[in-house]
Order: C-alpha cells, then sequence, then structure tokens
C-alpha cells in the first residue's frame, strides 16, 4: 500500500510539469497582455511597453518559463500582477469560501443523491424511481447559473429567508455563515446529486441481483439491513469513483456559483485572473487545482479498499 | 417585495440543524453593527489600488476616498482650489506660487507639505495626457516653505488650473513624498492619503471587500460641496465597496437591502428598479460618457484619409444609442466632440454624425480607390455597453460601400490587440470603439483622441502637424475666448481629417435604496455628503 502511495505521489510531478508548460505555453501564445489591462484605456503605447518592460514579459519565453519553474521550486509562486500581494497570500485568502462551499456541496449532494440512488433502485420502475430519474435528468441539463437566479428569486427576493449573495467566514458569525453557503451549495449540488443518483442506482441494482443479496434476504434480514450494510457497501466502488471524477465537476461548477453568489473563493479568483490575463495567479491556481484533482483520485483509490477487502495495491 | 413571518436567521438555524449546539456555534457579533456603514458596488472590480499606475474609473474613484487633490473641479465644471488656499500668478504667467491651507494632515498625523506636493504632481505628469503637456512647459517646482511651492514655466500656459483640476483618469492626487517617489511605471505599496477617508488594509480583501473608515481628523473647505470641490463632509463611519461583478446580483442585492448603492446598472435593468419603492435612481454624472469611433491610421485602408472621411459620413448616432442604451432619456445625440452643454461644445456641420450620406462615402470610396478590403471590426463581447456598438457599425459601414469582418473577441482582447500596429490581416485591426467619461475629453488637450503625434498617440496612431499646432496654440492661450476658439479649430481639423468619431452620448444612472440621500452630482461618485437614514 505504502509502495502505491509513493508511487503514486511521485506520479505527481510528471502530471505537473506537463500542467506547468501547457498552462504558461497557453497564456503566452493566446492573445492578451496584462501590461495593456493594467495602464488603461488611456495609456499610449508607449507606457504599456513600460509597463511589459517592468513586468518582465518582454523576455524570451523560455527564459520567463525558466524564472517562474526556478521561482516554483523554491516555495516562491510569484506576485500577482495587480493586487500587489503574492499569489500564495491571495490563494490563501480565498481559500477558505471555496472549501467551504466544496465541503457543503459535499454534504449536500451525497445526504440526498445516495438515498435517491438507493431508493429508486430499490423501487425500480415505480414511479418514485421515474420521478428521480426525471430530476437526475433535470439536474444534468439545467446550467448552474439558472438554478441560481431561480433559488435566489424565491428564497432570497420573494421569501426573504436567505441573503442574495456574499460570505461571511465561519469563525466570524456561523449562523451568517451557514445562512450564505445554502443557496450555493445547493445550486453546486444539484448537478452533482443528479450524477451520484444515477450512479447509486446503476450500482445498487446490479448488487441487488447477485446471489449474496438473495441469501441475505432468505436468512431473514430486513430490508434496510440489506440495502445498507449488503448492497450499497458493495456497490460503492463505482459511487466512490464518480465522486472523485465529480471533483473536476465540483471545481468547474464553483467558478460559476461563486460569481453568481459573490463568493471570494478560487473560482472568482481564476475568472478574475483570466480576464485580467494576470498570469501568476492563472498559472498557479491551475497547479494548484491540478494537485486537488490528483490527490482527491489517490484518497478515493484508497479508499476502495475500506470498502472491497479484494482490493490490494 | 412579499415577506413571510419566517426570519432569516430562524431559517438558517433550521438548515442547519443539529450539526452544532447553537449556543456553542454562535461567535462575535457583527463587529460595526453600530456604526453607519454604506455599502457601495462599483462598476467593476478594482485590483489596483494605484490611480497613477492605472486609467481605470474604480481606481480613480478609490483614489478620492483616500487622496486630495489641489484643485477640484465644481458642478458648473470649474476648477475651484481644494487642498490650496491661494495661489497667485505673476504679470508674466509663468511663475505660479501655491499655498497649501492649514490643518492638511496625512492618515498618520504628519503634516501635508510642499515637498510632498512637487514629487505627487511629478508622478502624475510622467503618466497622464494633461500631466505631460504641463511638464512639457515646467521648468521647475520649488519648495518655498512647508506650505508653499513654485511652479515656474518656460513660457505661459492656458491650462494650468485644469490640469491640477483635472478630475477624472489619471487623477494629479497628492501622496507622501516617499510614496509620490516610486517610479510611475511600479504600483505603489502604500495606501496612506490625506483625504476625507482612511483605507482600512487589514479588513480588505480583493476580490471581496475594499474597506474605509471616516478620517476623523480630516478638515473639510468651508464651502458646501459641488461637484469634486469644497467641503468634503462625510456623514457615514465607514464604506464598503463590495466587489460584485454580476450586474443582476447587484440588483438582487440592492432589492434586498445587503447593499445600499450601485454605481451603474445597466441599462436593461433599470426598469426592474424603478417598479421597487425601496430604490431611487440617481442621475450622479450628468455629464454623462461618450461612445468613440477609432480608426487605425497606420496600415490600409485608412491611412487613406478620404477612405476614413467616407468611414464618419457613414456615422449615425441614433442607430447606436438606440441600440445599447435603449431609453431616450438616458442618451443624448450631439456632434460636438468635446461635450455638449460644455464651454468647448460646438456642433459638427452638414449634419456629421447625426445624418449619414451613403452616397458621398461611396463616391469617396471610389475617388480614394477603395479596393473593397474588408475592414477588421473588433467587437468587445463583454462589456455589455459596447457589445452593440460594432454590428451597428458593420451595417453604417456596409451602407456605404465598405466590406467589414466583425472579429468578436472579450474587451482584454480588443485592448492586446489594439497595440498592434501589423497589417489588420496579419493580426492587426482598422476600427474598434470604445468610450470615455465625458468630463475626461472637455478640451483639446485632456481628450486623448484629439492627439495626432504618430507613435506617441493613443491607439490609431494618427500623425497630423496643422492639428498639434492648433493644440499647442490652445495650451498656450490664457484669454479663454480665444481658447474657445482654437478648440473650435481643433474639432474642425479632427473632422477634416477624420482622426476618430464620437458617435453620441449616454448617462447611466445610479441605484440607491431611498433612506440614502446626498448622492453628489459629480464625474466620480463621490461617497462624502451622503447620509444613510
Amino acid at each position: 500500500m505504502l509502495d502505491f502511495i509513493a508511487r503514486r505521489l511521485i506520479a505527481i510531478v510528471p502530471v505537473l510539469g506537463v500542467v506547468a508548460v501547457f498552462v504558461f505555453l497557453m497564456l503566452r501564445l493566446t492573445p492578451g497582455d496584462p501590461a495593456a489591462v493594467i495602464a488603461g484605456d488611456n495609456a499610449t503605447s508607449d507606457q504599456i511597453a513600460m509597463i511589459r518592460e517592468k513586468l518582465g514579459l518582454t523576455l524570451p519565453i523560455w527564459q520567463q518559463f525558466g524564472i517562474w519553474m526556478g521561482d516554483i521550486l523554491q516555495g516562491n509562486f510569484g506576485e500577482s500582477y495587480f493586487f500587489k500581494k503574492t499569489v500564495a497570500e491571495l490563494i490563501a485568502q480565498r481559500i477558505e469560501p471555496t472549501l467551504a462551499l466544496a465541503v457543503c456541496t459535499l454534504v449536500v449532494a451525497l445526504s440526498a443523491a445516495i438515498p435517491l440512488g438507493v431508493i429508486a433502485a430499490y423501487k425500480q420502475g415505480s414511479i418514485l424511481d421515474r420521478f428521480v430519474m426525471g430530476l437526475s435528468v433535470l439536474g444534468f441539463s439545467v446550467p448552474s447559473f439558472v438554478i441560481g437566479y431561480c433559488l435566489i428569486y424565491v428564497f432570497a427576493i420573494e421569501l426573504g429567508w436567505l441573503p442574495v449573495q456574499g460570505y461571511i467566514r465561519i469563525g466570524v458569525d456561523f449562523w451568517g455563515f451557514l445562512e450564505r453557503m445554502v443557496l450555493p451549495s445547493t445550486t453546486l449540488g444539484v448537478i452533482y446529486i443528479a450524477l451520484v443518483a444515477r450512479i447509486t442506482r446503476a450500482s445498487v441494482l446490479e448488487v441487488l441481483n447477485e446471489d449474496y443479496i438473495r441469501t441475505a434476504r432468505a436468512k431473514g434480514l430486513s430490508n434496510r439491513v440489506v440495502l445498507m450494510r449488503h448492497a450499497l457497501r458493495n456497490a460503492a466502488v463505482p459511487i466512490l469513483t464518480v465522486i472523485g471524477i465529480g471533483i473536476a465537476l465540483l471545481m468547474g461548477g464553483a467558478v460559476v456559483t461563486e460569481s453568481v453568489f459573490g463568493l471570494p473563493g478560487l473560482g472568482r479568483l481564476t475568472v478574475e485572473a483570466v480576464l485580467s490575463r494576470d498570469f501568476p495567479t492563472i498559472q498557479t491556481v491551475i497547479l494548484l487545482f491540478s494537485v486537488v484533482y490528483v490527490v482527491v483520485n489517490l484518497l478515493i483509490d484508497i479508499s476502495y479498499t475500506l470498502f472491497d477487502p479484494r482490493i490490494r495495491y | 417585495m412579499k415577506k413571510t413571518g419566517i426570519k432569516r436567521r430562524t431559517f438558517g438555524a433550521l438548515t442547519a440543524g443539529a450539526v452544532v449546539a447553537a449556543g456553542g456555534a454562535t461567535t462575535t457579533r457583527k463587529a460595526h453593527a453600530a456604526d453607519k456603514v454604506l455599502k457601495f458596488v462599483q462598476n467593476g472590480n478594482m485590483t489596483i489600488l494605484d490611480p497613477i499606475w492605472t486609467t481605470a474609473y474604480v481606481t480613480r474613484t478609490h483614489g478620492y476616498f483616500i487622496y486630495d487633490t489641489l484643485f477640484s473641479m465644481d458642478a458648473n465644471n470649474e476648477v475651484k482650489p481644494q487642498m490650496v488656499d491661494k495661489y497667485e500668478v505673476s504679470a508674466d504667467k509663468t511663475l505660479w506660487t501655491f499655498t497649501l491651507r492649514d490643518g492638511l494632515e496625512w492618515h498618520d498625523g504628519t503634516p501635508v507639505t510642499s515637498e510632498d506636493c512637487i514629487p505627487s504632481i511629478q508622478r502624475w505628469g510622467k503618466r497622464d495626457p494633461m500631466g505631460l503637456k504641463l511638464m512639457d512647459f515646467v521648468a521647475e517646482f520649488k519648495a518655498i516653505d512647508a506650505k508653499t511651492f513654485t511652479m515656474k514655466l518656460k513660457e505661459p500656459y492656458g491650462l494650468v488650473l485644469e490640469s491640477l483640476g483635472k478630475p477624472s483618469s489619471n487623477v494629479p492626487f497628492m501622496m507622501p513624498k516617499k510614496v509620490a517617489e516610486t517610479d510611475a511605471f511600479k504600483q505603489i505599496d502604500s495606501q496612506m492619503g490625506s483625504g476625507p477617508f482612511i483605507y482600512v488594509n487589514a479588513e480588505s480583501k480583493p476580490g471581496e471587500k475594499h474597506v474605509y473608515v471616516k478620517n476623523a481628523k480630516y478638515k473639510p473647505r468651508a464651502e458646501a460641496p459641488s461637484g469634486l470641490s469644497g467641503g468634503k463632509v462625510v456623514k457615514v463611519d465607514r464604506v464598503e465597496i463590495i466587489e460584485m461583478p454580476d450586474p443582476q446580483q447587484q440588483v438582487n442585492a440592492i432589492i434586498a437591502g445587503e447593499i445600499d448603492l450601485i454605481e451603474q446598472p445597466p441599462h436593461d435593468l433599470i426598469p426592474v428598479m424603478k417598479k421597487e419603492k425601496s430604490l431611487q435612481m440617481v442621475d450622479w454624472n450628468p455629464l454623462g460618457q461618450q461612445f468613440v469611433y477609432r480608426m487605425n491610421h497606420v496600415v490600409p485602408p485608412f491611412n487613406n484619409p478620404k477612405i476614413r472621411q467616407a468611414a464618419l459620413l457613414c456615422i449615425e448616432q441614433e442607430e447606436y444609442l438606440k441600440a445599447t442604451v435603449g431609453e431616450p432619456q438616458y442618451y443624448k445625440v450631439s456632434s460636438a466632440a468635446f461635450i455638449a452643454g460644455t464651454p468647448n461644445a460646438f456642433e459638427a456641420p452638414d449634419g456629421l454624425f447625426i445624418k449619414p450620406n451613403y452616397e458621398k462615402a461611396k463616391a469617396l470610396l471610389k475617388e480614394a480607390g477603395y479596393d473593397g478590403t474588408p475592414i477588421v471590426l473588433m467587437q468587445s463581447t463583454t462589456l455589455p455597453v459596447l457589445t452593440n456598438m460594432a454590428p451597428v457599425t458593420k451595417s453604417q459601414l456596409e451602407k456605404g460601400g465598405f466590406k467589414v469582418d466583425m472579429q468578436s473577441m472579450d474587451w482584454q482582447t480588443v485592448v492586446t490587440r489594439r497595440t498592434k500596429k501589423e497589417p489588420a490581416n496579419q493580426g492587426g485591426w482598422n476600427l474598434f470603439h470604445t468610450f470615455t467619461v465625458a468630463a475626461d475629453i472637455l478640451n483639446p488637450i485632456s481628450n486623448s483622441y484629439m492627439v495626432a503625434l504618430g507613435e506617441k498617440s493613443w491607439f490609431g496612431w494618427p500623425t497630423d502637424p496643422e492639428i498639434e499646432k492648433l493644440r499647442d496654440s490652445y495650451a498656450k492661450e490664457t484669454d479663454p475666448a480665444k481658447a474657445k476658439k482654437l478648440a473650435e479649430a481643433v474639432q474642425n481639423r479632427a473632422i477634416e481629417t477624420a482622426q476618430y468619431g464620437w458617435v453620441g452620448q449616454w448617462y447611466g444612472p445610479g441605484a440607491a435604496r431611498t433612506a440614502i440621500k446626498g448622492w453628489l452630482k459629480a464625474p466620480v461618485p463621490v461617497m462624502w455628503n451622503i447620509e444613510k437614514a
């Protein structure tokens, strides 16, 4: 197992290397000049050229890449062109809302999707099953910003139960934090619920046809025990896989959801950095997202062994 | 807005369920509950805090919070002393002496001195078009004492006060000497000013909010506030600029009472807000903005003046204004380059910009030998107010006999691509649109689109020694009547050479909760004088 973990961790290095080269080149080769954005609308070409030089953007690309990689290897992720802060500081400031959104979304999504999927499988072909699967299709089909605006209109504007936007740090006001997490995590959770509920239903259905389930029932075990202890546990591996893959969905969704709900997280930071061509910030945030994705999937792989003792690394 | 009996906090508690015990989970109360806090959403995110390093309007507005200016423009567009108590001009108009008023202090309590003001003007003078022009005339600055300094000119200059009282980007804000000595092409580190608000660095989080508290030591002028001049009396304890990029969310938030003011909501959302009894629309910027039509003079076909003239003949302002703004109460058709209703406003001859003359345009194209090469028109799709400009231009130019290749891109790509001087079919461009705050273009010197110094001009790089001679004469002219005639001559020359097009003025009111009073009329949304009931 330790060998497996070590191998997987070592494998992260070339993955990050490829991501770094790709992101760096993509930013340099696509249109967009941070100096022009910084200078503003009234600046002249000469002024923009001066700013470009001060930012080191006139150096050859290979030299810029070398400087960036050298800095990263020393733990220095550079300074944002705009915020006059290091990228590490910016990420530290913005990571809490994104983490909070991710955790709340997972809580909302899994606590709804898994029971729905299990029930749909158990009641296969029933109205309930069709309803859950219909909802699932809807969840996939409707863009998250549309869901967000609908929820805001109903729960914030019309009913006035929840705030429209904003974020309060968990350490400042816990209830304020929760109030502001309900709508964004529900919005982001919908697509996740759709994804996980479908795969849960399919996996549980497959397991329910196995001989050992029939045996468990023949032994007189209750439906609840059969479903939760025997069926769900044996159906867990594909569900966990989808949860892992869904992390990318979650990160992509966070970009939109944070913008709609005014959450000052990494998703919005990414949007702002892309729009203003803040190269050091974009590069580092994408590297961070890549690390998170790889590590989460590693953890998911490790967790397989908890649910299926036959799996060995 | 309908409200039910269920309170937010109760709902939050229900949602949380049994996760955390209520008593243990409740943390600190809102720190500033008792303060009068104004929550303001600007027209874009503020990422840069140096109003000299960038011309971004959001940063300029931030500058007005924390810095002060030597002179300011009042509601009648006249320049009035602000930090300056008195000033004198020598008989030959080459020596200006400025004396600062009593009681000016930086936010750390140290006095504002002449030694601070001189490098502040000099740094601004390296970046701003009016500053650059002023510096061409300045022989030297000299600090006479802590409160008095002089500016010696090489020859008389007619726009000294207009320059030092320039209302919009870049504004000559006064900064402490150490800060003002920062390279003009590098961003400053400090946010210390002498203005009516203090920036709270510890609480400000870029991308989330910027926090300002009232500067209790600030000594406002005795005069009533007028435009950007007069007494800057702060009537709230704290202002928070909330970063909220989505206009729909801004409107939702102001309806829900989560914010107090929006700088400039999009025109299509104004009808929604007008229906809300808790909201008011405030016309805080009566001068408004002007749309700009910029051609590239250095590559074909607009390197040919006749083809540029043909393009201008196709312009019909009202079509643009209807497509972008919509309601006539928020726009004005005007062929005045220096803004209708201001001293330098002159209507263009022959209905130019108002009534198109497609037949004449076609004749000019034939005369110029236009070979049908498509005009590369850059369309910005990310600034809502500009998105509909390019399709109107395409339609109008095609009626006049042009072929047009409209290319859509985000605004940041436009601002990058417009720096390119390559031919249009090799990654360059022929035409794009932008807009400018009217206060920035009230005369031939501050109007950077009128500069025709080739490489040193704004994008499009026109070259015209004749207009430059007129601009110089305007700059040196100290008689207002003669200066006005020169301004008219500059406009006429710009039309003659088809230097650029101006395609209508428009206004974007702000939105405020009805509890807000005292939002001043000025070219910049300023937060002094505002009361919150």
